[in-house]
């Protein structure tokens, strides 16, 4: 475990390193770089394309009401039907088992298909695929409100504090504080289990409310540090407001931990939500939700193992590609992170090097 | 130092009445205790609400209503805290005090086997960057943050209780998954070790073969009905744990430790029968305990013997190594206890349990069976509690390590010729370790909002239990009991990890070792 490096070795490779990145960097405006770092996170840029795809499919599926308007979707069942329970193709005594197949007929399967219901129906026929559809919609809505209320509030608060500090700063500090020591959990259950009727809009609206703590301490320090910076003083000299000195010069050099942190208080949220229907406090029948679907069907797991499989898939599935997006965020905007070095590359810089071609 | 934990003090508790008032506030006006009766055709409605009024003071505005709970409280300074009643007119002080150690038993085991894996893999990960084990467990690491525990509860139930119960009527392994098992971990070995493809190949067939021998040993011999590890085994483990231990601790070509752990596997092989015999007649905690302070007393007069110079880091290691060779030794008890308690008629050959904290069939007296059923109750709540959290400390550890091996001090080092070993784990891993201590304290209390799913789900009775009655039968003395216990721990957390901050210097003793 304990090898010796070759110390000569690895200062080598720094010089060569350098000038591969600063190669790569040449021209290149800030946002320029941190998105050609983003699109090479092959990670991230994977889960991207996942959840977007996942989104476009997960929202079309069901009719959508807005207003007077009815979006018509593409599932043949909503989540309000009552279909008979099938028994076709079901192992002996189960009954709304799924019909999806991923098999292809050739291998001796059905083909891939979906099917009437290819994940299968609950106690009293509905359609499954629709409910955990219905519930991803509610679990990325309160992802998406979550992140947005929680990232503009903890900017707010997070700027002001750290641009004006002083008393601001200490009241605003000791009110995150208050708010910290109160477990979400608590502060969901206690309002949700009581409000859970409002409906998931004003779940996700309150929780928002109480999600923005760590993000705005984040902001807090990074003001602190770039108030002190050179071009601050610079802007406040040339007689900028302190408005402008906020948005046009602080904010925009922020902006990396802001993205990053939301991207991760966006993860946290969907398994807040979760947890919380789950235990009945967050989204409550007759409203679907992924951890209500859980919750309900928890003991059906050894006799219809699909009812708990495919809405925890899902959950899964959302909060796994929030997650890697906002590691290939962080890598991106983190002017220390170092790719690894092909061979390849190291090869080609050390013969620039040694043939002294300038870089 | 006084003069500041004094003023850190006062302002926790300046936070802990604020956040207290606006959650007991925000409970109050969430809902009404009387609604069940208000709506109640019972002809003693109207008697009831007045006595549940009077009893908790509904007539007071909560705003109001909350000082006369916060002077129960502060009871605490004159040592009598009063946390009221709940609905049922009981204390709330006597619910909590038994709900108290089922929670911190659960969330402390559980945060100990996390901080231990957690930190081991992060700092692999970091030390092999870029490898394929770097990249699994980055990979491990984000599906463990996206998983529900609810859900992982539900498969850990299943595969961890229910199968392996199954398993252990008939304990023969399946060739399919002796194989299977045999090729995985010599893959993982052989990802973790670096070197030439030659190498690699080597480590994995090493690997394999030598897990794949073993699975079968275990499987011919029905090893899990009846298991244990007897004298042989474990000394050769004990050396093996004194060889580890100099290794990561002093480093092999430090002598006097080398001798001293070796020294402290051949005291524990020449005790195994003693040890049995004390194990036998006169088990309780109490005897742990004492043998834990011998084992003690043991290395250190065994380190001082053979250390002629340097005896703090030689007195170290024969510690640590006589504290896992104990681990070891009490481990092979409990095995050897495993098959008298499956056979008893209270665990009737399922012994790893889906729900509860204890078996109540199990007959108290025998210090062993109930201490074993314990720890059986605890495998999955602490499985899943560990599932969940371990994964932050892997990236947390890696990230903070990466950090710190790019510090010009670990260079210097380094370039002073010292050991690899001695500059990862003296240098570097001790600078990582500063900021994860932080990470650690403030965890352990978060984690007790974890603690409310894994609780509901394994059926624990616990402060998580106490918490979902509270709020479903709208109990605010309850609730504000919960709150105050974790609330306190969450800030005591906070104070902790400052005050263990500033007590692990950042600078490097000079000393070999």
């Amino acid at each position: 475990m304990f090898k010796r490096k070759n110390v000569v070795e690895i200062a080598g490779q720094d010089g060569g390193e350098n000038a591969i990145f600063n190669k790569e960097t040449e021209g290149l405006s800030q946002g320029q770089i941190v998105l050609k770092r983003f699109i090479r996170h092959r990670g991230a840029m994977g889960s991207l394309f996942v959840i977007a795809i996942l989104m476009i499919f997960v929202f079309s599926a069901l009719d959508q009401k807005i207003g007077p308007f009815k979006i018509p979707g593409w599932w043949h069942y909503n989540t309000e039907d009552l279909p008979e329970l099938r028994s076709i193709g079901c192992k002996e005594g189960l009954v709304g088992c799924p019909t999806i197949s991923l098999r292809p007929s050739i291998l001796g399967g059905q083909g891939i298909g979906l099917g009437e219901h290819p994940f299968g129906q609950d106690d009293i026929g509905r359609d499954y695929f629709a409910l955990v559809m219905r519930g991803a919609q509610r679990s990325m809505m309160v992802m998406f409100v979550i992140g947005a209320i929680g990232g503009t509030l903890g900017t707010i608060v997070g700027s002001i504090a750290g641009f004006y500090r002083g008393w601001v700063d200490a009241v605003l500090m000791r009110f995150t504080d208050f708010i910290i020591t109160i477990p979400a959990i608590i502060i969901g259950s206690v309002v949700g289990y009581h409000y859970g009727n409002l409906g998931v809009g004003f779940l996700a609206f309150y929780l928002g409310l109480f999600a923005w703590t760590g993000l705005s301490r984040l902001v807090r320090g990074e003001f602190l540090t770039l108030r002190e910076r050179e071009f601050v003083d610079a802007a406040r000299v040339a007689g900028a407001s302190n408005k402008r000195i906020i948005f046009k010069h602080i904010l925009p050099n922020a902006v990396g931990v802001i993205i990053v942190s939301v991207t991760l208080l966006m993860s946290g949220a969907i398994l807040l939500e979760t947890a919380l229907s789950y235990l009945g406090f967050g989204v409550v029948a007759p409203d679907v939700s992924l951890g209500l679907l859980i919750s309900q069907y928890q003991d059906s797991f050894t006799t219809r193992p699909w009812l708990f499989w495919y809405p925890g898939l899902f959950i899964i599935t959302i909060a796994l590609s929030i997650n890697f997006i906002g590691d290939g965020l962080r890598d991106a905007f983190d002017p220390r992170q170092r790719r690894r070095i092909s061979k390849k590359e190291r090869h080609t810089a050390r013969v620039m090097h040694k043939t002294g071609v300038q870089k | 130092m006084v003069a500041f934990i004094f003023r850190r003090l006062g302002m926790l508790a300046v936070i802990l009445f604020g956040s207290s008032f606006i959650l007991y506030n925000m409970a109050a006006i969430s809902g009404d205790p009387l609604e069940g009766l208000r709506t109640s055709t019972d002809p003693n409605a109207a008697r009831q609400m007045a006595v549940l009024t009077n009893e908790l003071k509904l007539d007071v505005p909560p705003p109001l209503r909350y000082f006369i709970w916060l002077r129960g409280i502060l009871g605490l300074f004159v040592g009598h805290i009063d946390f009221g009643m709940t609905r049922d007119a009981q204390l709330v002080s006597s619910a909590i005090v038994t709900a108290v150690p089922t929670t911190v038993r659960l969330v402390f085991f559980a945060t100990i086997t996390a901080i231990i894996l957690g930190i081991t893999i992060g700092i692999v990960t970091a030390l092999r960057q870029y490898s394929r084990f770097d990249y699994a467990m980055t990979f491990v690491a984000f599906l463990m943050f996206s998983l529900p525990i609810f859900w992982v509860a539900v498969l850990l139930k299943e595969f961890l209780a229910i199968q392996f119960n199954n398993f252990l009527a008939n304990p023969q392994i399946p060739n399919g998954w002796i194989i299977g098992l045999s090729v995985a971990n010599g893959v993982i070995w052989s990802a973790i070790i670096s070197g030439d493809r030659k190498r690699v190949w080597q480590v994995f067939v090493g690997v394999a073969l030598a897990t794949g021998g073993l699975l079968s040993y275990l499987s011919i011999t029905s090893w899990f009905a009846k298991p244990g590890l007897g004298p042989i085994v474990t000394f050769g483990l004990s050396i093996g744990i004194a060889y580890g231990v100099t290794q990561l601790s002093t480093g092999l070509k430090n002598q006097a430790a080398l001798r001293s752990a070796q020294t402290m596997a051949v005291i524990s092989l020449i005790l195994y029968y003693p040890n049995q015999y004390l194990f036998d007649h006169y088990a309780s905690g109490l005897l742990i305990l004492g043998q834990l302070v011998t084992t003690f007393a043991i290395a250190a007069a065994v380190g001082l013997y053979f250390a002629k110079t340097d005896r703090a880091p030689t007195i170290r290691t024969a510690m640590i190594a006589g504290f896992l060779i104990g681990v070891i030794t009490v481990v092979d008890r409990f095995m050897h206890t495993w098959n008298p308690y499956m056979s008893t008629d209270a665990v009737n050959f399922r012994p790893v349990p889906t729900t509860g904290q204890v078996n109540p069939l199990l007959e108290p007296g025998n210090f062993w069976f109930s201490s074993l059923d314990i720890l059986v109750h605890m495998f999955l709540p602490t499985i899943a509690l560990t599932l969940i959290s371990f994964a932050g400390y892997i990236r947390y550890s890696r990230g903070t390590l990466l950090d710190v091996l790019n510090q010009d001090y670990i260079r210097t080092a380094r370039a002073k010729g010292l050991t690899e070993r001695t500059v990862i784990m003296r240098h570097a891993f001790r600078n990582t370790m500063i900021p994860l201590t932080t990470i650690m304290v403030v965890d352990f209390a978060g984690i007790i909002g974890g603690a409310i799913i894994t609780e509901r789900v394994f059926g624990w009775i616990g402060m998580g239990t106490l918490f979902n009655r509270a709020i479903t039968t709208f109990d605010l003395n309850l609730l504000m009991a919960v709150f105050f216990i974790t609330g306190s721990l969450t800030v005591l957390a906070n104070l902790v990890a400052d005050l263990l901050y500033s007590a692990l210097d950042p600078r490097i003793r000079t000393g070999k070792g």
